[in-house]
């Protein structure tokens, strides 16, 4: 449940805000330490757990900063814009801004963006954008115009997605909208005219935006107390033409119109929003946490004293101006569910998911060092290629990884055999697992994605098992695709027997013309036509290799043709033998688990899969050697157990089934004529020992020999 | 090195006792073993399972049950109905005691080691108090119907069970009556049985008793309230054994089928502190019945009608993962059964209840390497001699010119005279043996035939002047501090001059005898000697001990040599220092006095002390193939240290000439094939 908890403020002395209140609240690179820019003269840093600045800067009198201070998270520097075109950049140790490093730009700075990952952006009033490094090279370059004449930057912000900043403006022209995203990957500015829905007659007050892998999601306050959603693509289809995208309801009357102070609007996870206004109700302005997937109100906290409408939102704290002075709300979300409550939550980490959130994650930037050795090396990949090569295995999977995400089946193929093509690395194997969960994870996420054929050469590197992908067998199940099961039984060392149970019903329960459609590898089931039909032969060898007299068992030479067809003939086509035989029958399995599930096979498959064992074993019988022809063959003790275990499960609905009848039947004379064998053998055996010692006596050296030795 | 003629024996038809008892004691870490035949072992496991000290057997005296108790004393109590306490220190049987109720079955100790239990024949169970040095009768507990094959303590001391035919009872020490008795399912796989016998009971302090019997069944009874809790059918045949370790987690159980069962008891889901008893493992290292299981800390030991001892350490119990975490199997006794007279190439074997003096055969021909030669001359069995009376030989002894033999039993010490006139053999008894000597733990001659040295058990040593058909004691050396040990182990120096003796624990001692006094003591050593010898000529000591480690002594200079410091230095092999058994004898060659020859069951060895010694990184054992290298690679490889496995196991080996070795061998089919048949499995259809 989300939650607000008690609100501090940030510093005893009453700030100088103006009415505007402050720029800008901005992180910098060290955990839980924020810049807060004041609409005057001054930048001042605070550590929030400590609510007490560490440093303060001042630009000269008749200056004033006109954009928020930002660190740069690459340098550790601090860069403050003053009189829209002069740019400062100092560190801790300065004391005084006018002696730090200044560069004069030739156009007015709208924001300087900062984020984890890249080297912070600049924003011009008239909508180009430049990176740092490249401006400061040439502080005096030109600065084109992308935005029109009148059109006002009226809010930006910035996101990483894969890894690559995207940056989104809005601007306002004669009461209409328009957003601007500028991706830095391709270098394309995209822009698109928000057009108000149906229903939405007012204003935009306020706006914010998160990112996820697809859409950047533009949530507007209107004057008329509802949030809407655009989303915006980030990954645009149409370059050319200027789009439009709409608005649409996403709350409904979250505060009321008329606000002095105006209103303010902040995303905090994929569920929440925080909204700073004044609720319908209530006089007081308040600060509020809505869940925008229930439509519920969370919490809420009165704000007393005033706001400037400003709200900033950085790793689990709030802040706003309350009064005079920053207050900062800590705010915590666990996550609930009704499966959580049930015990049955299941924790899905994706670990293809490297997408930056859409604040600044301060997990993962506590540790400053490894924080810019990340953005250290995403900087080196972006700009020097030739290094690339150092990691070429780590980075092609995370670029595989990428490809995964968004790009058409083909493409993934083709990516992924050029991956395969790399020379194997230590930890191939996960990162072959981390393929294929990212593989899978798309397909759970778009039921119509199934690369069939980058599972299949990905099954087919022999890294792969069940623990490592535990999805991939399950989709294949959903999927009834027989052949990706086949693989996965005849490669994966640890399939456990429920699934092993579900791809044996799958087999047995599939229809031939399906089959037939399918390209499953029969090459290790032996041909049918090639075995021989001499019945009298075959006769004459079973009664040798069960054992029995004939004299014994007289019911055996009475035996009807249809019996004699039958263990000459394959009760099932070669294609299902073949999954049958070599996927199912080879895979390891533990009786105890089996047994419950094969009590699930439907009465008739487990008829058909006995007649297929029966006939497997007659086979088996065919030849001395007691083996069956063809590539790895079961063996006789495997098809034997599968009999028992079949048996075993299902032997009271089996002996109900007329045509099983007959099966059951020679199964029982088979185990008889095997207990008389034994019972033979018994007896003889103890012949056979003094065989053996006779044997053995003759091996033995004499009692005394002299014998030569020779030591070396 | 050299080509020898090698007499390889095979008719010494030696077959061990069946192993009866096992007995662990945790605080020295050692293991007592009583064999059918009345011999009682005792290993110690932290000497790389050495075989310290044994008590001979005695016919009347089949011991059934075996204990430690107070510490470090050592009981058994058998089917002729005495309890007996044996003295560790000389040896032998400190005194034997009647229990008075038929015969004895089954005896334990109690938790405090304080008391001893005994379940008899007529079914009374009798408790005994453990004096200071003796056992004294305390009371009876209510008589049962019939015989007490089991006992065992709960660990508060408060209440024992006895395993019976049929039940088990349960009773309260104090009250000293049975408060419950369980009886036993007879019926085994439906088929009800004659009787159902209780082989072995455990009492758990949770109040738990696990019962095996012969129907094949473990089972486990709630002695609260006399309830069977929980049963597990593991053999067609009767489960015969069971032992339990300390922390009572785990247990080992014997079957007649000669496998051995191990159960531990194990939580029932990964995180629960529920717990069950599992079978987890079994093993089948003997072929016959395993009649006795111990459970030390780190291992499961078993021992059975095959005479082997087994024990096989516990994987998740040992922590360094060294050649101590092997199995051993211990079959020989570690100590020599054979002698030998060089001059007439005779062997004397040693048997529980008889000598037998064998003549080698001889051969003209030659050979090269591996051949076998024909022989002009087959051995000969010349005479076998029986001792009177019920008790086992301890030791005995051929003298080197083959005219005399001495063999001792616990109370009489026998001298025999030879003489040889072309083929035929004439024996002789020196009659009026002196009372001094009346059991010998060693015997040995002197290389010239004319002294013979006895070791007593009471620590002295008597030398004895043999001429003509008679003999003179001359003197005794007695054991220097009050402690009296035992000596088990002598050597004399082949010019007569120096006797060296070592007891079990002590080091060794060495007499000059010439001035008939002590001369000095080698350095004690942690590890007990196993052989001992001196070398000709230069009178060096040769020492190897249980930890495979092996000392050269120089008499005259009364310290070590260079040769052994050098050794000492670099340290021996490591495949050296692996093999699991101890060298049971050392010799020497007559001209070379640069080798040493050695053996242990599985090799024998040269060592030629002028060559370098070898290191980790050379191969000890030389492998066939170098035979065909040149000769300068063979040079090249060449280390003092010459191996060779080919006879095995090996109870004895000696350089009868330069060129002739005699190796007498024992093949484990042979002994197998006197031992009775084992349970018959069936081998087909199961």
């Amino acid at each position: 449940m989300a939650a607000l908890e008690e609100e501090f403020t940030l510093s005893g002395v009453p700030l100088s805000a103006g009415p505007d209140g402050l720029l800008g609240v901005e992180p910098s690179d060290r955990t839980d330490q924020f810049l807060v820019t004041h609409s005057g003269r001054t930048v001042i840093l605070y550590k929030v757990s400590d609510q007490k600045p560490l440093g303060s800067w001042s630009v000269k009198q008749g200056q004033i900063i006109t954009c928020p201070a930002v660190c740069n998270f690459q340098t550790g520097e601090y860069i403050v814009v003053h009189d829209d075109r002069v740019l400062r950049i100092w560190n801790n140790e300065d004391v005084n801004l006018d002696k730090v490093f200044k560069a004069t730009l030739s156009a007015e700075v709208c924001r300087i963006h900062s984020v984890q990952g890249t080297e912070p952006l600049v924003l011009f009033k008239k909508g180009a954008i430049r990176g740092l490094e490249a401006l400061l090279a040439e502080p005096q370059q030109k600065i084109e115009t992308v935005i029109s004449d009148e059109e006002i930057i009226k809010w930006t912000k910035i996101f990483m997605v894969f890894k690559h900043p995207v940056l989104i403006f809005i601007t306002e022209k004669h009461g209409n909208y328009f957003a601007y995203v500028q991706m830095f990957n391709s270098r394309i500015l995209s822009k698109y005219t928000l057009l108000p829905g149906q229903e939405e007659k007012s204003a935009i007050q306020s706006f914010a935006a998160s990112a996820n892998r697809k859409f950047i999601s533009l949530m507007s306050l209107s004057s008329d107390g509802c949030i809407y959603e655009t989303l915006i693509p980030t990954h645009p289809s149409d370059r050319e033409k200027n789009q439009v995208v709409v608005r649409s309801l996403l709350l409904k009357a979250v505060v009321s119109g008329d606000v002095r102070n105006g209103v303010a609007l902040s995303v905090l996870d994929q569920d929440h929003i925080a909204v700073l206004g004044t609720p319908l109700s209530a006089s007081k302005e308040c600060l509020s946490i809505w869940n925008i997937k229930f439509q519920t109100l969370q919490a809420s906290k009165d704000l007393l004293q005033g706001t400037s409408g400003q709200l900033w939102y950085y790793g689990e704290n709030l802040f706003m101006l309350h009064g005079k002075f920053l207050t900062v709300i800590p705010y915590k979300c666990e996550v609930s569910s009704l499966a959580g409550a049930l015990g049955k939550l299941k924790h899905s980490y994706e670990p293809g998911s490297h997408a930056v959130p859409h604040f600044v994650n301060w997990e993962t930037s506590q540790e400053y060092g490894l924080g810019s050795q990340n953005s250290e090396q995403s900087r080196i990949l972006r700009t020097r290629k030739v290094e690339v090569s150092l990691q070429p295995a780590v980075s092609a999977s995370a670029q595989l990884l990428l490809t995964i995400k968004n790009d058409t089946e083909k493409h993934i193929e083709v990516e992924l055999r050029k991956f395969l093509a790399i020379k194997q690395t230590p930890e191939f194997h996960t990162t072959i697992g981390d393929i294929v969960t990212g593989l899978l994870g798309r397909c759970k996420a778009e039921p119509s994605f199934y690369p069939r054929n980058c599972l299949m050469q990905l099954i087919q590197t022999h890294v792969l098992s069940y623990s490592l992908c535990p999805g991939l067998m399950e989709v294949a199940l959903e999927k009834t695709d027989v052949q990706i099961l086949q693989l996965c039984l005849q490669q994966f060392p640890d399939i456990p027997e429920s699934v092993t149970c579900a791809c044996l019903k799958i087999f047995l329960s599939i229809d031939d013309d399906s089959l037939q459609e399918t390209d499953i590898s029969t090459e290790s089931v032996f041909d049918y036509s090639d075995t021989v039909r001499d019945e009298k032969m075959e006769e004459q060898t079973e009664i040798m290799e069960n054992g029995f007299n004939p004299e014994e068992d007289n019911s055996n030479k009475e035996k009807p043709q249809g019996t004699t067809e039958e263990t000459t003939l394959s009760p099932v086509t070669p294609k299902r033998a073949a999954l049958l035989r070599n996927a199912v029958l080879h895979s390891a399995y533990s009786e105890a688990f089996l047994l419950p599930h094969l009590k699930n096979i439907p009465a008739q498959h487990v008829t058909l899969f006995l007649q297929y064992l029966y006939f497997l074993y007659l086979k088996c019988s065919e030849n001395a050697t007691m083996t069956l022809p063809g590539i790895q063959p079961p063996t006789l003790n495997q098809i034997m157990d599968w009999i028992c275990l079949l048996l075993d499960a299902n032997f009271t609905v089996v002996v109900m089934i007329p045509e099983a009848k007959r099966l059951l039947i020679n199964l029982y004379k088979f185990v008889k004529a095997q207990i008389s064998v034994y019972s033979e053998l018994n007896k003889i055996e103890v012949s056979f020992r003094e065989l053996q010692k006779l044997n053995q006596e003759k091996n033995n050296t004499e009692l005394y020999s002299i014998e030569v030795l020779e030591l070396f | 090195m050299g080509e020898f003629r090698v007499h390889r024996v095979r008719f010494f038809n030696y077959v061990p006792s069946g192993i009866r008892c096992v007995a662990y004691n945790n605080q020295s870490n050692r293991l007592a073993v009583s064999r059918t035949d009345g011999t009682v072992e005792i290993y110690n496991l932290s000497a790389n399972y050495f075989q310290e000290k044994f008590f001979p057997g005695h016919e009347s005296r089949t011991t059934e049950a075996l204990c430690w108790a107070k510490g470090q004393r050592l009981f058994s109590a058998g089917l002729n109905g005495e309890i007996i306490e044996y003295d560790l220190q000389a040896l032998n049987i400190k005194y034997s005691m009647d229990a008075f109720g038929g015969p004895i079955w089954s005896m334990t100790a109690s938790p405090s080691g304080s008391q001893l239990l005994i379940g008899c024949e007529d079914g009374s169970v009798k408790l005994f108090q453990i004096t200071s040095d003796k056992i004294q009768f305390e009371r009876n507990f209510d008589r049962q119907k019939s015989r007490i094959l089991s006992l065992s303590w709960h660990p508060s001391g408060t209440h024992i069970a006895a395993g019976s035919i049929d039940y088990i009872s349960v009773f309260d020490v104090k009250s000293g009556s049975a408060t419950h008795k369980m009886i036993v399912d007879r019926r085994y796989m439906g088929v009800s049985k004659r009787k159902c016998i209780i082989w072995g009971v455990t009492f758990l302090s949770d109040g738990t008793v696990i019962s095996v019997d012969s129907a094949g069944k473990v089972q486990f009874w709630d002695s609260a309230t006399g309830t069977l809790v929980k049963s597990h059918l593991i053999a067609n045949a009767d489960v015969q054994s069971i032992a339990v370790s300390d922390q009572e987690d785990s247990f080992v159980v014997g079957t007649a089928e000669g496998t051995v069962f191990h159960f531990q008891l194990v939580s029932v889901t990964s995180n629960s502190n529920e717990k069950q008893w599992v079978r987890t493992k079994p093993f089948q290292h003997h072929t016959h019945d395993v009649r006795a299981v111990a459970h030390s800390p780190t291992a499961l030991i078993s021992g059975g009608t095959d005479t082997h001892l087994v024990i096989r350490p516990l994987m998740e119990k040992v922590e360094v993962k060294n050649y101590d975490a092997a199995l051993r199997k211990i079959t020989f006794p570690h100590r020599r059964l054979i002698s030998c007279s060089k001059k007439r190439h005779l062997l004397l074997f040693q048997f529980a209840h008889h000598l037998e003096l064998w003549r080698l055969g001889s051969t003209v021909a030659t050979g090269k390497n591996g051949d076998i030669l024909p022989l002009s001359k087959n051995a000969d069995h010349l005479l076998q001699l029986k001792t009177k009376g019920p008790e086992n030989i301890i030791c005995s002894s051929i003298s080197p010119c083959g005219s005399w033999i001495a063999c001792s039993t616990a109370s009489r010490f026998f001298l025999y005279r030879l003489s040889y006139e072309r083929d035929s053999i004439s024996l002789q008894r020196v009659p009026k043996m002196p009372a001094f000597l009346r059991s010998a733990l060693q015997i040995l001659f002197s290389e010239d035939s004319t002294k013979l040295f006895v070791a007593s058990n009471q620590g002295s040593l008597h030398i004895i002047q043999l001429s003509e058909g008679c003999f003179k004691h001359l003197h005794t050396f007695q054991p220097q501090s009050e402690t009296v040990e035992a000596m088990c182990l002598l050597a004399v120096s082949p010019d007569g001059n120096w006797l060296a003796a070592s007891g079990t624990s002590a080091g060794v001692r060495i007499y000059g005898l010439k001035e008939l006094k002590p001369h000095c003591t080698v350095p004690a050593y942690n590890f007990p000697v196993t052989a001992l010898g001196i070398a000709p000529n230069t009178n060096n000591l040769v020492i190897a001990h249980s930890d495979q480690q092996v000392f050269e002594y120089s008499i005259p200079d009364k310290q070590y040599t260079e040769w052994s410091r050098a050794i000492q230095k670099q340290g021996f092999h490591h495949l050296w220092l692996q093999r699991d058994t101890p060298i049971t004898h050392i010799s020497f060659h007559p001209k070379r006095p640069m080798h040493i020859l050695l053996h242990d069951a599985y090799m024998f060895c040269i060592i030629d002390k002028s060559l370098p010694l070898p290191n980790d990184k050379t191969l000890l054992y030389n492998p066939l193939s170098l035979t065909n290298e040149s000769d300068v690679i063979r040079r090249r490889t060449a280390h003092a240290f010459k191996i060779s496995k080919k006879y095995k196991p090996l109870l004895f080996m000696e350089l009868l000439d330069e060129r002739t070795l005699v190796a007498v061998e024992r093949p484990l089919d042979d002994i197998i094939a006197q031992l009775p048949p084992p349970i018959k499995k069936k081998k087909f259809g199961t």
